[in-house]
C-alpha cells in the first residue's frame, strides 16, 4: 500500500481550494468592495481637495488594504473546520506546514492580488500622484503575502473559537504593526522623493523569513488549537 | 518496527492504560485493548461517554492524558501520524460546493489510493454510480455518508475508525456497511466502530468495547455525570 | 541529583508549589510594601527637583520601574511559555497566564504616567513617542495574550495557545521597536525624553533603584498569589486541593469566590 506522495497531495489541496474558490466567486469581491467603500469614505471625511487626499492617499489605501485582508482571514480555515476537512489534514501523512502553506497561498492569491490589482484604481480616487503608484505596488506585493502569514499564524491559533472576529484583529494587529510602518513609509519616502528602497528590501526580507517559519508556526497553532 | 518477533505480531492496533481528561475531568479510561487483523469491534455507550474522543485519541488528533496507543506496535503520536488510519467522524471532511468525483480524488491526494480501485469504482461499489458529477449539497444525508464510505475504500489505511457509520443511512445503506465491513476483514484490515445502541452489525459476532456503560471505574462514572 | 535540581522538579508539583508559595507570600508583599515605601519617599521628598523638568521629573519613580517591568514580565511570561510548551509543565503554564494580567497593569500605568509627564512637558497627552507607541504595541499583545487564554474554554489548550501567541510576541517586539524607531525619526519624533540624555545624579539614581527592586518583588508576589488561586481551580479534583478545602472552608469558599 502506498501514501501518496506530498507533491501529489499539495496538488490535489491546491485544485480543490482552486475550485471551491470559483464555485465561490460572489465570495471573492467582498474584501474589494470593502477595500473601495473604505477609500471612498476619507474624501467625504476630510473633503475633496486633491493636495489633501495627496497626501494621506497612500497610507489609507495601505490601511484599507490591510483591513480588507484581515476582513478576509477569518475564511482562511472556517469552512475546512466546519466540515471536518482540516481534521483530515492534519491526520493525513504529509508535513502539516506545506499543505498550510498551500492554502495560505491560495488563500493570499484569491483575496490579496485582486486587491493589488485595484490598487491603482484606488490611488486614483485619492490623487495618488503617478510615480509613487510603483511603489505602492511593490509595497502591497510584499505586505499583503506577509499579513497572509502571519495572519494565518492567528487564524490557527482562534481557529476553534466561535466567535473569533474581534478577538483574531487584537491578534493580528501588534503584528502587522511593522509590515503597515515599512509598507507605507516606502510610499511616503517615494512621494516625498527620499529613497525607498531600504524598506522596501526590510519587507523582503521579512517576507523570506515569513515563508519559511509562518507555515510551521501554523502547523504547530493548529495543533494546538485542535487537541 | 525492529525489535519485534516475527513469529508473535503485535496486533494492529493496542491501547494500554488508555485514558483521557479535558479540564482534569476523565472522559474516559483507564481502557486496555487490543485488535487484531481482521476484526472488527464495536465501541458501545451512552451519548457523552467518550466514543468520539476515544476514536479521536486512537487516530492521534488528540493526546491521550495517560497510557499509550500502539500501531503495529510502534507507539502513535500527531507527530509521527500513519496513513494506516482512516478516520471517518460526524463531519465527513468533503466540501459541498464541489462534485462526489472532485471530493474523492482529493481524498486520494491527500492520502493516496489502494492499487486496483479508482474514484469512479468506489462510488460504483457504494451504490452512487452516475452521481459522479453531481455536486454534494444535491445529495441526501444517506449519499453524502455513502460518499464519505467511498473514500474509505480509495485510501490505502488498514485500520478504520468510524464514528457511527449507521446514522443517517437506510436498511440497505446499513447493509452496505456491513458488506464494506465484511470485505475490509477479510482482506486483512480491522475496524473500530461507536454505537449508542442501535447496532447493526451482523455478520459474525464482534467483540464489543463498553463505555462506562458497564464499567467499575469510579472515575468513569463521574465523567458524564 | 543535584540538590538545586531535586528542588526545581520538587517545584514543579502543583501542592508542593501551593505550600511553598504560601509560605513567601506575606514576606514578599512586606518587602515590596516596605522597599516601595522607602523608594516613594526617596524620589519624592528626599530628591531634588529637576532643574530642567522640575518636580514633573518625579513621575519616572514610577513610570520607569512599570516600563522595566513591562518588559521583564514579558520576558518572564515568554520564558515560561517556552518551557510550558516544551516540556508540557502544567506550573509553567499557569505562571505564564499568571504574570500576563500583570504586566498588562504594569504596561498600562507605564503609559497612563507617560500621558500624564507628557502634558506639561509637550503639553499634549499623548505623543507618537517611539518608547510609547512601542508600549503601546506591548499592551496590545499582553491583551492578546489574555484573550485568547480566556476565550478557549479547555484551560490547558487555552494556556498552550496563549503561550504560542507570547512566543511570537517575542519574535515581533524587536521588530515592533526597530520599525517604530525607524518610523520616528523618518518624522522627526520628540527630543525629549522622560529619561533624558544627562547623566542622573545620586540622590535621585538611589529610590529609583530602590523603586524597581520593589516592583520586582511585588510583581513575584502577586505572581504567587494568582498562580496559588489557578492552581486550586485548575486541579480542583485533586486530593490536595481537597485536603486544604476541607482543612479550610471558608478560605478555600473565598479562593473561588
Amino acid at each position: 500500500m502506498k501514501p501518496g506522495t506530498t507533491s501529489a497531495a499539495c496538488v490535489a489541496l491546491l485544485r480543490r481550494d482552486l475550485a471551491l474558490t470559483w464555485r465561490r466567486r460572489g465570495d471573492a469581491l467582498n474584501p474589494l468592495l470593502f477595500a473601495v467603500i473604505v477609500v471612498a469614505l476619507f474624501p467625504f471625511a476630510l473633503g475633496p481637495e486633491a493636495q489633501v487626499l495627496e497626501r494621506i492617499a497612500a497610507g489609507t489605501i495601505f490601511v484599507a488594504v490591510l483591513l480588507a485582508a484581515l476582513l478576509s482571514l477569518d475564511s482562511l480555515f472556517r469552512s475546512d473546520l466546519d466540515d471536518g476537512s482540516l481534521e483530515q489534514l492534519v491526520l493525513s501523512p504529509h508535513p502539516l506546514s506545506l499543505l498550510l502553506a498551500c492554502k495560505i497561498a491560495i488563500h493570499w492569491l484569491t483575496t490579496a492580488l485582486p486587491l493589488i490589482a485595484i490598487a491603482p484604481l484606488l490611488a486614483m480616487l485619492l490623487h495618488l500622484p503617478d510615480s509613487v503608484l510603483p511603489v505602492l505596488l511593490a509595497a502591497l506585493a510584499l505586505a499583503t503575502p506577509l499579513l497572509s502569514l502571519i495572519g494565518a499564524i492567528c487564524v490557527a491559533l482562534t481557529v476553534a473559537l466561535r466567535r473569533s472576529g474581534m478577538l483574531l484583529t487584537l491578534l493580528v494587529l501588534p503584528l502587522i504593526v511593522p509590515v503597515l510602518i515599512f509598507g507605507a513609509g516606502a510610499c511616503n519616502a517615494a512621494q516625498a522623493g527620499l529613497p525607498y528602497a531600504a524598506p522596501l528590501l526590510w519587507l523582503g526580507a521579512w517576507l523570506v523569513l515569513a515563508l519559511v517559519l509562518a507555515p510551521l508556526a501554523t502547523a504547530a497553532a493548529l495543533k494546538i488549537s485542535l487537541t | 518496527m525492529s525489535a519485534i518477533d516475527p513469529a508473535d505480531p503485535p496486533p494492529l492496533l493496542a491501547a494500554r492504560a488508555l485514558a483521557y481528561a479535558r479540564n482534569e475531568e476523565p472522559i474516559f479510561g483507564p481502557l486496555d485493548f487490543s485488535l487484531a487483523a481482521g476484526e472488527v469491534v464495536l465501541i458501545e455507550g451512552d451519548n457523552g461517554s467518550g466514543k468520539t474522543t476515544l476514536l479521536k485519541v486512537l487516530s492521534g488528533l488528540l493526546e491521550p492524558t495517560a497510557g499509550e496507543v500502539l500501531l503495529n506496535g510502534v507507539h502513535l503520536t500527531l507527530a509521527k501520524l500513519s496513513h494506516q488510519v482512516a478516520l471517518l467522524g460526524h463531519l465527513p471532511g468533503m466540501k459541498l460546493e464541489l462534485t462526489t468525483l472532485q471530493n474523492l480524488r482529493f481524498a486520494v491526494g491527500l492520502g493516496g489510493i489502494r492499487p486496483g480501485i479508482t474514484p469512479a469504482i468506489a462510488l460504483a461499489s457504494v451504490g452512487l454510480a452516475g452521481y459522479e458529477d453531481q455536486p454534494l449539497r444535491l445529495l441526501s444525508a444517506g449519499q453524502k455518508k455513502r460518499v464519505a464510505l467511498a473514500r474509505l475504500l480509495l485510501v490505502p489505511a488498514a485500520l478504520w475508525l468510524l464514528d457511527e457509520p449507521y446514522a443517517n443511512l437506510d436498511r440497505e445503506g446499513i447493509e452496505l456497511v456491513n458488506r464494506l465491513l465484511l470485505m475490509h476483514a477479510q482482506r486483512g484490515g480491522a475496524a473500530l466502530i461507536t454505537s449508542h445502541g442501535a447496532y447493526a452489525y451482523t455478520s459474525g459476532t464482534p467483540r464489543r468495547i463498553a463505555l462506562r456503560a458497564t464499567t467499575a471505574e469510579p472515575a468513569g462514572r463521574e465523567a458524564g455525570a | 541529583m543535584n540538590p538545586l535540581v531535586l528542588w526545581f522538579h520538587k517545584l514543579g508539583s502543583p501542592p508542593y508549589f501551593y505550600r511553598f508559595a504560601g509560605r513567601f507570600l506575606p514576606w514578599l508583599y512586606a518587602i515590596a510594601l516596605v522597599s516601595g515605601a522607602i523608594g516613594l519617599y526617596g524620589g519624592l521628598v528626599v530628591a531634588p527637583a529637576d532643574y530642567q523638568q522640575g518636580d514633573s521629573f518625579r513621575m519616572i519613580y514610577v513610570h520607569v520601574p512599570c516600563a522595566w517591568m513591562s518588559l521583564f514580565v514579558y520576558a518572564f511570561m515568554a520564558a515560561n511559555a517556552f518551557v510550558a510548551l516544551v516540556w508540557r509543565i502544567k506550573l509553567s503554564e499557569t505562571l505564564a497566564m499568571a504574570s500576563a494580567p500583570v504586566g498588562a497593569a504594569f504596561t498600562f500605568i507605564t503609559l497612563v504616567t507617560g500621558s500624564l509627564w507628557g502634558k506639561p512637558m509637550w503639553g499634549t497627552w499623548w505623543t507618537w513617542d517611539a518608547r510609547l507607541t512601542s508600549e503601546l504595541v506591548l499592551l496590545f499583545l499582553y491583551l492578546g495574550v489574555i484573550g485568547l487564554y480566556h476565550a478557549i474554554e479547555d484551560v490547558r489548550q487555552a494556556a498552550r495557545a496563549a503561550a504560542f501567541l507570547a512566543l511570537i510576541g517575542v519574535v515581533n517586539l524587536p521588530i515592533v521597536h526597530y520599525s517604530v524607531v525607524w518610523w520616528n525619526t523618518l518624522h522627526q519624533g520628540q527630543t525629549v525624553s522622560l529619561m533624558g540624555q544627562s547623566k542622573i545624579s545620586q540622590s535621585m539614581l538611589w529610590p529609583l533603584l530602590t523603586m524597581a527592586f520593589a516592583t520586582h518583588v511585588y510583581f513575584f508576589a502577586s505572581l504567587l498569589a494568582r498562580a496559588r488561586a489557578a492552581l486550586l481551580a485548575l486541579e480542583s479534583g485533586k486530593d490536595w486541593v481537597r485536603a486544604i478545602a476541607l482543612a479550610q472552608p471558608t478560605r478555600e469558599a473565598s479562593a473561588h469566590g
